[in-house]
């Protein structure tokens, strides 16, 4: 048909893109008007917090309590990296928490010496975000065939997994994890060398993957924009990676780049992938900004739905296996306390959107580093846990409020 | 298939939604090259009918043709493979993505690892809205929330005929839009019969039908009340039909699809 005879040659794409400065103003201009903050506001805020608490603690700005703040972080981080994706669609998971204990269980089961069903901790891991995958398959399920809001099933699942929970360590009361490689995901340290490595490799890919990316446009003959940004970026994770590691090997105890910590990027860098690069990810997107209209271009809704919550559950599970780890137990209370707020509110307070469709997977990485150095500081620094509270919640607050109004411009501006 | 024969027919389709006869033997049919208004009041049975043909509903009895072949259309992935593509009254584009995105939503180039393949999405959209002549639109990675009610409309409409489509179907394409835009969005519709597509248009404007169709279908009550030809009819004659047309078929006395395509 026509289109296809009425196509000039290639390379000739309709913008032309001012480039530099004025390019670079123009993309966050329109970012603004669509309602998207950037990453630019949390991390002015974790600056802030970090000079604060460095003049109000002694011992807040040292190369060990840096790895102490990786480890606090990475438990809500894995959980609010599963949240993302589900605000994306503009749903709401709020069994993750005791989910996340049901992975904790699972694996502090499954490695119990004597018990007669001991197997290897890998192994184990395995089964326990198998089994929340599954938890999370079936609570999908529910919200997206059957048409019950995700805010009840996810309540019901919510007291169901925490009841299972009571139920079963209510003998017991705790079980102690022994098995080293489950202990190792929030114990286990690298050697200097190994972390330097580890950052030589995490600054490398990011290189090839962005000059592909790069190389990829030329070839298409499509506008690459602002090259001046993709430089800052590389020279950002460089900095970032190597400086990382070089206070976490300056550390005393614990010495040395925290395996938690590389997960976390891991994750970060997986699900970032999956959200920005592929057709599924697209998908989450599209149905959270209309999902009528994500359901007449053909993509399958209910099935995007239930992945999600798949997702969400099977990040529980990893996020329960690394906090229980911290504590080498599982106990009864494991997943009560703040770890469900705690992660939803690291999701938001790193801008993704409630009302569904905007947002990023950094964003949940950023949230949970800033609850986590606030938390870490504010008990530095002596203050009582009510304070705790009390600053997170201004602080989510703080966040919500700045999103709603990054909607109100949207709205104003758009159409 | 010659050139007289309809790319696209309907024969007797009949849909209700509980006790409410929505469509009653409605025919209808479109050819390549034309661009074929469908007009009627409210609750006539035009919006309806879309969703019969692009599967987001089904119907309860009657027989489509598409290439003089029955097709049967269970949704909408059946309608674009058939190179149906509807631009809906609400636009069905999403916000929060870009320009790219939606044009290819829901159909993303990718690999075999459902890698999406940005560069060349990227740039056979901008291949598509220049062939179309839009050329309003500064960055095809801008946000569609950022563009006007034309240039969303624009995108909406090149997003259909990007897919080597054969139907494009606009359901009221110029209803909230402003002079200009409209006539923006007109002369695109106008431009895509040229091209040899087949263009179904939906309004309450009888403006915007004169300025584009070739033919105008009129719908009452969920029942055919003729089809004209826009050189030789009046819109007062047209307005007639829409508000006072009798049936050109009585349920019951035609028998079927075998005289069907005698009503027009």
């Amino acid at each position: 048909m026509s289109t296809a005879e009425a196509v000039s040659p290639p390379a000739a794409p309709v913008d032309e893109e001012p480039r530099g400065f004025a390019g670079l103003y123009r993309r966050a201009m329109d970012n603004l008007k669509s309602g998207n903050l950037g990453v630019l506001p949390i991390v002015i805020g974790i600056i802030f917090i970090v000079v604060f608490f460095s003049f109000k603690a002694t011992n807040f700005f040292t190369a060990n309590n840096f790895v102490n703040i990786i480890i606090q972080m990475a438990g809500t981080a894995m959980l609010a990296y599963g949240v993302v994706f589900v605000l994306l669609l503009g749903e709401i998971d709020l069994s993750i928490s005791y989910v996340a204990g049901i992975g904790a269980l699972t694996v502090a089961e499954l490695q119990l010496p004597g018990s007669g069903h001991e197997i290897n901790g890998l192994l184990a891991m395995l089964c326990a975000i198998g089994i929340c995958a599954v938890i999370g398959f079936a609570q999908g399920s529910i919200v997206a065939r059957v048409g019950v809001p995700s805010f009840v099933v996810t309540l019901a699942g919510y007291l169901i997994w925490q009841g299972v929970i009571l139920q079963r360590l209510e003998q017991p009361g705790s079980i102690i994890i022994q098995d080293r490689w489950i202990n190792y995901t929030a114990s286990y340290f690298f050697s200097d060398q190994a972390g330097w490595l580890i950052a030589a490799l995490i600054t490398g890919l990011y290189a090839v993957v962005v000059i592909g990316g790069v190389v990829g446009k030329r070839r298409a003959g499509v506008a690459v924009r602002s090259p001046g940004l993709v430089v800052a970026k590389l020279v950002g994770v460089g900095v970032a990676a190597f400086g990382t590691v070089a206070i976490c090997n300056h550390a005393k105890v614990p010495h040395g780049l925290p395996l938690a910590g590389v997960l976390v990027v891991i994750a970060l860098v997986v699900l970032t992938f999956l959200a920005k690069r592929t057709t599924f990810g697209r998908h989450v997107y599209a149905v959270g900004g209309n999902a009528e209209a994500s359901r007449r271009a053909g993509i399958n809704v209910p099935r995007i739905r239930i992945l999600v919550f798949v997702l969400s559950s099977s990040m529980a599970a990893v996020g329960g296996i690394i906090l229980a780890a911290n504590v080498n137990s599982v106990d009864l209370n494991f997943g009560g306390g703040t770890l469900l707020l705690n992660s939803i509110a690291a999701a938001v307070i790193g801008g993704v959107s409630l009302f569904g469709g905007r947002g990023e997977v950094r964003g949940a990485f950023l949230g949970a580093l800033v609850i986590a150095t606030v938390s870490n500081g504010l008990n530095t620094a002596g203050y009582a846990t009510g304070i705790i509270y009390e600053v997170t919640g201004i602080i989510l607050l703080l966040a919500v409020t700045l999103d709603t109004i990054a909607r109100r411009l949207q709205i104003r501006s758009g159409r | 298939m010659n050139s007289t024969t309809p790319l696209l027919e309907l024969r007797s389709i009949t849909k209700s939604f509980g006790s409410v006869q929505a469509l009653d033997e409605v025919d209808f049919e479109v050819r390549l090259g034309e661009v074929m208004a469908l007009v009627g009041d409210n609750g006539a049975g035009k919006s309806t009918l879309i969703k019969c043909i692009a599967g987001i509903h089904g119907y309860d009895s009657g027989e489509i043709l598409f290439e003089g072949q029955e097709v049967h259309i269970h949704g909408p992935k059946d309608a674009s493979r058939l190179g149906i593509e509807v631009v809906y009254q609400d636009l069905a584009l999403c916000d929060n993505l870009d320009v790219v995105q939606n044009m290819y939503l829901g159909r993303e180039a990718h690999d075999a690892f459902q890698r999406l393949k940005e560069p060349i999405m990227e740039q056979k959209t901008a291949e598509t809205l220049k062939s179309l002549a839009v050329t309003t639109i500064n960055s095809v990675r801008q946000p569609v929330a950022t563009l006007s009610g034309g240039q969303r409309q624009s995108v909406a409409v090149a997003k259909a005929v990007q897919w080597n489509s054969k139907l494009v179907i606009l359901d009221e394409p110029t209803a909230a839009l402003g002079v200009a835009q409209t006539e923006q969005v007109l002369a695109l519709v106008r431009r895509l019969g040229e091209q040899g597509l087949a263009v179904v248009i939906i309004s309450h404007n009888l403006h915007d039908v004169f300025e584009t169709a070739n033919r105008i279908t009129v719908l009452r009550l969920g029942r055919n009340v003729g089809i004209f030809d826009r050189e030789k009819t009046t819109p007062e004659e047209v307005v007639h039909a829409i508000t006072a047309g009798a049936p050109t078929k009585v349920s019951g006395i035609t028998p079927g699809t075998a005289t069907a395509g005698a009503a027009s």
